[in-house]
Formats: C-alpha cells, structure tokens, sequence
C-alpha cells in the first residue's frame, strides 16, 4: 500500500501543513501556516470568527484554492481522490437536503461513500436523532439540522474528521455527548480537527491551535496555554496572547 | 464511472421531487394547460393550431425542464451539499448524470401527458406520427434539463438564475422558427438560428407534422438535438469546480 504514491500512507504524520497561504479577494485570508498532526490526535481549532479557521479546513479538504504551501493528508495531497472516503467533513453551515427526511439523507451518503446501509442506524444513534429518523430535515431545529449534518460525516469509516464548528447552537448537555463521541473516535485512532469560536471548548481537546488573522498564535496543549499566559479560564487566556503577539 | 452512484443520485432526486408534490403539479399541468389554453383560443383556426402545436409541443416541455433544473443545481450550489459532494467518491460525470437520469424521467412522463392530451383531446391533428412527435416532446425536454445543468454554473444567485430564462430562452423562441420560417430570416440571424438548439426541437417536429414532403429529416434534426443534450451534460459536469476560493 504504500509503493503507490497516491496510495494513503498509514505513516504519521496524518497531516503535514507547511507555509501555507491562502489569499482570497486580494485579502491574505492564511500566512504561512505550519502543523503536524499525529493519529488519534483530538485537535481544537480556536480562535474568532475571520481568523481564517474555515479556510484552513476547506484547504484540508483540498476544496480550498491556495496560494503556496503544502498540504497533506494520509500522506497524500489534500483532494485526493483517494482521500474521499477516509475523509469526513462537515461544513460550517449544515450542508444536507432540507426537503429529504433525516434518514433519506443519510442513506444517500452512505449510497455515495458505499458504506453499508446498517451505518446509517449507527450514526442516528450517535446523534441521538432516533426520534426524527422520518422528519423532513427542513422541519428540524437548527441543533438537530447541525447533528444530521456531522452524522453524514461520520458514515463509513473515515481516519480523519474535519469539523467547522460541529457543536455551535447547541444546548450544554449535547455538547458534552458530541465531545465523548469525539474523545472515543480518538481514542480508536481517528484523527480529528474540530474547529470553534467558544474557548470554553478548549479543554475537551488535546491539543489547540489558536489562530488570528490567518496566523496560527498557538499551538500546544489547553493546560500549556494556561501556564503560559498565567490564566486560569481561556477566555482570560486567548486575551493575554493577543495583546501578547505582535 | 459508478452506476451505483449514478443511480443514487437520481433516487436522491426523485425523492427531493416527491416531498414536492407542488412542484410536481406544476411540472405536468403547466405545459398541458398551456396547450389547452392554445387549442381553446384557436378553436375556430383549427389550421393555425394544427401548425403552431408541433413545435410548442417540443418547446414548452423545454422551457419548464431548463427553468426546474437550473434552480434545483443552483440550489445544491448555493446549499453547500455540493461541496460536500464533492469532497465525497462522487464524479462530476456522476453528478451530472445522476440529476439527468431523474429529471429525463419527469421529462418522459410530462411529455407523454401533454402530447396525449394535445393528439387525443385538445384535437391536435398532423399528417405525419404522432407517437415520433411525442417522442421528439421528451428530448426536448431533456434537453431543457441539460441546457439548465449547464448554465446554471454561471449563475451565483437563484435571482441569476431566474434571469437566465428572459436572456436564454426567449432570444431562441424568437429565432426557431416560429414567428417566421428560418429560412425567410435575414442572413446573420438564420446563421444564428442554426446554431441555437431550439431552432432543431421546432424543425424536428415541423418535419414530423409533414412527412410527404419533408421525408426522413426530422432524423437529423432528432440527432442534433441529442447532440446538444450530451454537449450540455458535458459542459455541466466539466463546469463543476472542486476548488473554489
């Protein structure tokens, strides 16, 4: 599997982004940016709205057009066709068929990715979507239109999950599910990105990347950004290293 | 290539249409109620209808398939399940096919009730084969649905793609034929009419409504428009973008 040199490679890191630069309407939307991350690692994506979080994903998925730079997933260029069925995605704005119930949809992707219809049960469960299974999405309320949309991306068995802010809108309780989901697909070895806007979310990761105006500012652990700035929440903590960075 | 996904693709749609039954409504009764509106006006020039309602027959399938389609695609843009899509085992060819699959199957159906009801009771008559004037009725609208997959990559807003019907459609119905023959427009518009499909979908069915004089050309016309079809689809699924920025 790995002579091939559009084979996936299972060799870490899972995804290797080097110097890249996005630039968008005349506008440097991403700055020389560069990671590793390892398999099984469970990384949150932080920082404000506009810090350029979505792009960086999008650019993960190979859906994004850059500038320079290198990005790679599984050893291979983001977009590859070899990629579309290792790697999940799910979009900022939930990305599903209003006018289909929730399972049509579902079994629609499962039919895509040529993953075996049973999944389709799995995931509803995942997102706790049971009682909905038959509802028209369009009829669902923005949280429960947002987990049809992440069970979509967890159809099949992807390695990688790219998540633009997967828990935005949703009450505490379901939260702390989708997070467990999240800590026990990583600790099966997949690897995930999961991007938002509340620090509070810091914690549930093991590692952050904090990014502002298309740069990255951080990246280590929540309880290294703690110490680091002297704080105690992340709030306190994201504002200490913005004054801090030049 | 996967036929599974193709085919998928064209459930996913029919299902989308069966949540819909409005748009299905619309679908069959708009051309059919338009025929009957024209059979009713020209009750008393019974030749006049037996001359125009070939041609519309193929025309009015045409238009209402190019309009559903181009706002269904521009939907998927605009909804961002395309970009899912597209970062999944989905081709553009797939893709493409899949929603002309669907929609070729809407397209037979409502060809098929609007020639039904125009041969057998608005009291259409024709010299030459209805069932080949039917048939020609379903490429056309086919040919709406690849015309609308194609374009609607260039619209950005369903505002655009809306537009597209006064700037697309209504320079071709023009141009067909149907006011004036093509062959009596000036020289630089019968050039143009040439290459424009309607004018092939309005021939085709002229040809067919007199066979003695006109003998086997309606198959050229019937091959052209195909032509367009595949033209279309290809530049539909060649106009889809993976990367965007």
């Amino acid at each position: 599997m790995d002579d091939g040199t559009n084979a996936p490679r299972t060799g870490s890191p899972v995804v290797r982004v080097e110097h890249l630069r996005v630039v968008r309407a005349h506008r440097e939307v991403l700055s020389d940016v560069s990671f590793t991350v390892e398999r099984g690692e469970l990384v949150g994506l932080l920082g404000p709205s506009g810090s350029g979080k979505s792009t960086l994903m999008r650019s993960l998925l190979g859906v994004q057009i850059i500038a320079s730079g290198t990005v790679e997933v599984l050893g291979v260029p983001a977009g590859e066709t070899a990629l579309r069925t290792r790697v999940g995605y799910v979009t900022q704005a939930p990305s599903v068929y209003t006018d289909l119930s929730v399972r049509e949809n579902l079994a629609y992707f499962a039919d895509v990715l040529g993953a075996p219809r049973t999944d389709v049960d799995r995931v509803i469960n995942d997102v706790n979507l049971g009682h909905h299974t038959r509802s028209l999405v369009r009829g669902l309320s923005g949280g429960e239109i947002a987990r049809v949309s992440l069970a979509a991306a967890l159809l099949g068995n992807p390695q990688v999950l790219v998540l633009d802010e997967p828990t935005v809108g949703l009450d505490p309780l379901l939260r702390r599910d989708l997070w467990n989901i999240f800590q026990s697909l990583a600790s099966s070895g997949v690897t995930l990105i999961v991007s938002s806007h509340v620090m509070d979310e810091a914690q549930r990761c093991q590692r952050l990347l904090l990014m502002r105006e298309g740069h990255l500012i951080f990246d280590a652990s929540p309880r290294e950004l703690l110490v680091r700035t002297n704080t105690t929440d992340y709030d306190a903590a994201m504002v200490s290293l913005v004054e801090a960075t030049p | 290539m996967s036929w599974r996904r193709v085919l998928a693709t064209s459930r996913r749609v029919l299902q989308q249409l069966g949540h819909d039954p409005r748009t299905i409504g619309l679908l069959l009764v708009v051309p059919s109620v338009l025929m009957g509106l024209l059979a009713w006006i020209l009750q008393h020039r019974r030749e006049t209808f037996d001359a125009i309602g070939p041609p519309l027959l193929g025309i009015f399938p045409l238009v209402v398939m190019f309009l559903v389609t181009s706002v269904a695609t521009l939907r998927e843009r605009t909804s961002g399940t395309l970009e899912r899509l597209l970062t999944l085992p989905l081709s553009k060819a797939e893709f493409v096919l899949g929603y002309a699959l669907s929609f070729g199957l809407a397209s037979v159906v409502q060809a098929a009730l609007v020639s039904g009801l125009s041969f057998w009771v608005f009291g259409l008559h024709v010299a030459g084969s209805a069932w080949l004037i039917s048939l020609i009725a379903v490429e056309d609208a086919l040919l709406g649905t690849a015309m609308g997959l194609a374009l609607s990559s260039l619209a950005a807003t369903e505002f655009q793609a809306v537009q597209f019907m006064p700037a697309f459609i209504l320079p071709q119905t023009l141009l067909c034929g149907l006011f004036v023959p093509r062959e009596q427009l000036p020289t630089a518009l019968h050039w143009l009419s040439d290459v424009l499909p309607m004018s092939y979908a309005v021939d085709a069915t002229r040809h067919l409504s007199d066979p003695v004089s006109s003998g086997g050309r309606w198959i050229i016309d019937a091959a052209v428009i195909l032509a367009f079809v595949v033209v279309a689809l290809a530049s539909g699924a060649a106009t889809l973008r993976r990367r965007t920025r």
